[in-house]
């Protein structure tokens, strides 16, 4: 996700599109995006770190953006 | 000076750039993203365009591409990098410079012809031109709005690192109306508008950018 403090012009785009469909009381819209990666084998420690390092690394930057790892099995 | 021209799949303005680095007075050497070797430049530009389609974001995946990692060593090394457009993107995504670029805060793609002012002539891009000089040079991007935390924002605005800012508006949302910046060390510069097309009577907008491009010899020779 963008940070907080980092502005979002595609969610503007969004909100302002919301009211013009009669989707009222929407206060903010933030867009970011989601990563569903496949991994072969158990979900350890280690295969884990791999991801977070994937996140920080690629998948996201840092400077602008924060991330969070989930876990589905 | 041999000047290498990285090109990237999507590169769009790497000739340009390359014939500007031989207007400029330097030899132009053609650099492809695939090859983890310099060539033995003594300088280089990453040029403007969309690398791998802009995809992730804007210099996200290039920055891992084989040549970057030599881009990276040499520019820790001390050699002159300018990124245009693109290239800055690049540039940031790979932290040899500060901040991001996202976005244009009114979400369109924007195209004028850019009025700035050289606020840092000491880089081996900008010591061409004198302190505080303004040029006209084209600016077209649709992410080229420049952000950085605020507490960074204080850093490169003290340290003198801002190159180069918007002068009559703000096109793109820039934090500060900032349109290029270096990094500590004063070598590694990025710059949202485009110099390279700015470089012949013939075509563009005068010759508003050729400074960054005759600022190499000058500083060699300095």
């Amino acid at each position: 996700m963008p940070k907080p403090e980092i502005l979002d012009p595609q969610g503007k785009a969004v909100q302002g599109a919301l009211p013009r469909l009669g989707f009222t009381g929407v206060t903010d819209v933030r867009q970011g995006k989601r990563f569903e990666i496949e991994l072969d084998g158990e979900v350890t420690d280690a295969v884990l770190a791999q991801v977070e390092k994937m996140a920080e690394t690629l998948l996201s930057n840092p400077v602008i953006e924060n991330y969070t790892v989930s876990v589905e099995q | 000076m041999k000047v290498g021209v990285v090109t990237f799949p999507g590169s769009l303005d790497d000739v340009d750039a390359q014939r500007a680095v031989r207007i400029g007075g330097n030899e132009a050497v053609a650099l492809w993203h695939g090859d983890a070797d310099l060539k033995g430049v003594d300088a280089i530009v990453l040029p403007g365009g969309f690398s791998y389609g802009d995809y992730l974001r804007c210099g996200a995946i290039s920055r891992f591409a084989p040549v970057m990692d030599k881009v990276v060593e040499a520019a820790g090394a001390g050699m002159p990098v300018l990124g245009i457009c693109n290239g800055f993107q690049i540039l940031c995504e790979s932290h040899l410079l500060p901040g991001a670029l996202i976005r244009n805060d009114h979400r369109k793609f924007v195209c004028r012809d850019q009025l700035l002012r050289i606020e840092n002539n000491r880089t081996p891009w900008t010591s061409a031109y004198e302190q505080g000089q303004e040029i006209r040079i084209v600016l077209k991007n649709g992410e080229g709005g420049f952000v950085a935390d605020a507490a960074t924002l204080e850093r490169i605005e003290g340290e003198g690192q801002v190159v180069a800012r918007y002068l009559e508006l703000n096109p793109n949302g820039s934090l500060n109306d900032i349109a290029g910046v270096t990094n500590e060390r004063g070598n590694v510069v990025g710059l949202m508008p485009h110099p390279e097309h700015a470089v012949e009577e013939l075509t563009g907008s005068g010759l508003d950018g050729l400074g960054f491009f005759t600022s190499l010899v000058e500083h060699t020779f300095a």
